[in-house]
């Protein structure tokens, strides 16, 4: 018995430490690059060719360079304009959507919100072709607008809401029924409110998305002035030879609003993925 | 309450709720409808013509012809297909492991542990992309630590040598969404029972078998639709390969993907939207036919 009892303490002890070691080992690999970012954008390209890792002195030519080949303000406020206004359309007309699905049932509705779900299935490149030509034949090529039509009614985004609105109380919507509230003044003023923490978690993965958006603007911005940061960092490392420094800051200015956006809605984002998976 | 009393005796109250659910839905509705559902048919439509630009002629099955006969839609397919295989089982069964581990609730630091193996996901495709195409380089930084480590005396080739970009690509996606799909296990882990684990610990089950005969079934219905949100992103694969490789597809074609070809052949290349737009559906099968599977598979060991 005692044996048993001492094998199973040293498999215990065993155990924890192989579990420290392997969530040490995925946290580091998980950072690292990030901290590859920060040292690169302070080396010259030769050191980050050659894999340097500690802090180097070249960060203000770095910056220098990066601001020399690319308009830093409009590139940054392209990406915020399409990334802020996209975002909340996209989760004002989703989120209503959502909502109506579950509040409003009938036959005819539950199926179409089924054909709808299997188009999740459809990845975009097989309507990327004709998107690009129904933007073309409506002139909007080379227009944020072309880049955030598409985006606005948010099929994962209306699921999301869908399946968050299962949990809101049927006792609150009867109660402000009976108080004499129009159905869109109890989405507004009881829902909304309620569902915060979803909107949040909404908010962030819906954000990201957008900022990160690459093959669609990649296919629809053409001239210079309308390009995102993603479009034009990745267009300075696609040269034949990199200028990694310059790049590297490029990298840290197109990561740097996402990661914002993650640390400050970090709490409400995790309990709003809590929510959808119950 | 008059209100609703007066709309009962008229039959109005089915109205009501209609016409709201309309409302609600409809801005969704007509946004899908205008730009996914007639892109998803329009598609199909193109599929059936061949042709330069805005001049196409019909040809019937002739774009199902071209692809049986082109060998770089076939390499393209086999290397999304390999992708799919390999990368797809090593994150889940990472992502896994690593929100059980994450679980155990005498764990500290679990919310340091937590934001840095989710942290990943916060990056831009492009950003990580060029990222590692920096640290992969010849002399760069994996090569030097690994040749520092001993585990190999000659740097790798990973952009240039065919199976190692794979091999590079491969570790990229694994790295972007571990964590992603960790946080839906971890989420799933903590709605599950905790005494039902501490019965079998109790009863003397070991640790492994809890996890693969107890953690592991519950978990199945999330681990579906990790496997089938996966199994789509993986098929769909483009951000990563067009930065790693200029948008060239590596190495003698080894990493072109499905959709790295459809945009070659439509934004590169002589624009062909009708061929193009044929391989997209061949995307749709393969995800829809995986899909199926994925459920098949899951619904049978019930």
């Amino acid at each position: 018995m005692t044996k048993r009892l001492m094998s199973d303490r040293l498999t215990a002890r065993l155990g924890s430490g192989l579990r420290y070691g392997l969530l040490s080992l995925a946290a580091f690999l998980s950072v690292f690059p990030f901290f590859w970012m920060l040292i690169g954008a302070t080396n010259i390209t030769a050191d980050i060719n050659t894999g340097k890792v500690t802090p180097g002195a070249a960060l203000l030519d770095n910056i220098r360079s990066f601001v020399a080949q690319v308009d830093v303000p409009v590139v940054l406020w392209n990406s915020a304009k399409i990334a802020i206004l996209g975002t909340a359309v996209t989760i004002i007309v989703s989120s209503i959507a959502g909502y109506g699905f579950e509040m409003f049932r009938s036959r005819l509705r539950d199926r179409i919100y089924s054909v709808i779900l299997l188009t999740l299935m459809v990845p975009f490149a097989s309507i990327m072709i004709p998107l690009f030509m129904m933007m073309a034949s409506a002139g909007l090529i080379d227009t944020h607008i072309a880049i955030v039509l598409p985006t606005l009614a948010s099929v994962f985004i209306i699921f999301y809401f869908r399946q968050a609105s299962k949990a809101f109380p049927a006792e609150l919507r009867d109660a402000a029924k009976i108080d004499g509230l129009k159905e869109w003044q109890i989405f507004l003023f009881i829902y909304v409110p309620v569902m915060r923490s979803t909107y949040a978690a909404a908010f962030v993965i819906v954000f990201m998305t957008s900022w990160n958006n690459y093959l669609w603007p990649l296919i629809v911005l053409q001239s210079n002035e309308t390009k995102t940061i993603t479009l034009v960092v990745s267009s300075l490392a696609s040269a034949y030879y990199p200028d990694y420094g310059a790049v590297m800051v490029g990298t840290i200015l197109a990561t740097l609003p996402t990661l914002f956006v993650f640390f400050a809605m970090q709490r409400q984002f995790v309990q709003g993925m809590l929510g959808s998976v119950k | 309450m008059a209100i609703f009393t007066a709309r009962n005796r008229h039959g109005g109250l089915k109205r009501y709720y209609d016409v709201n659910g309309w409302l609600f839905i409809g801005p969704a509705l007509v946004l899908i409808a205008i730009f996914l559902l007639y892109p998803i048919v329009q598609s199909l439509t193109l599929s059936v013509y061949s042709g330069r630009g805005m001049m196409m002629k019909f040809t019937g099955f002739g774009n199902l012809v071209r692809i049986y006969n082109d060998p770089i839609f076939w390499k393209a397919l086999t290397n999304t297909i390999t992708f799919f295989i390999i990368q797809v089982p090593i994150m889940i069964v990472l992502a896994l492991i690593i929100a059980n581990a994450l679980n155990n609730p005498k764990l500290r630091f679990s919310g340091l542990f937590r934001t840095a193996i989710f942290l990943p996901c916060v990056s831009s495709l492009v950003a990580y992309s060029i990222l590692f195409k920096s640290m992969f380089s010849v002399d760069g930084i994996v090569n030097r630590t690994l040749i520092g480590l001993g585990v190999m005396d000659q740097p790798i080739n990973w952009l240039t040598d065919p199976f190692w970009a794979k091999v590079l690509v491969i570790t990229a996606i694994t790295w972007r969404w571990t964590g992603y799909n960790m946080i839906f296990y971890l989420a799933a882990l903590q709605n599950i029972d905790r005494s039902i684990d501490e019965a079998a610990r109790i009863d003397g089950v070991p640790s492994w078998g809890r996890f693969f005969y107890l953690t592991v079934p519950m978990l199945k219905p999330v681990i579906l639709f990790t496997t089938i949100t996966s199994t789509i992103g993986t098929l769909q694969l483009f951000d990563e390969v067009y930065s790693l490789t200029e948008g060239k597809g590596g190495p003698s074609n080894a990493t072109l993907t499905l959709s790295l070809y459809i945009y070659n052949l439509t934004f590169r290349f002589m624009p062909n939207f009708g061929y193009a737009a044929t391989i997209s559906y061949v995307i749709v099968v393969l995800v829809a036919l995986l899909s199926f599977l994925q459920f098949y598979a899951v619904r049978e060991r019930r």
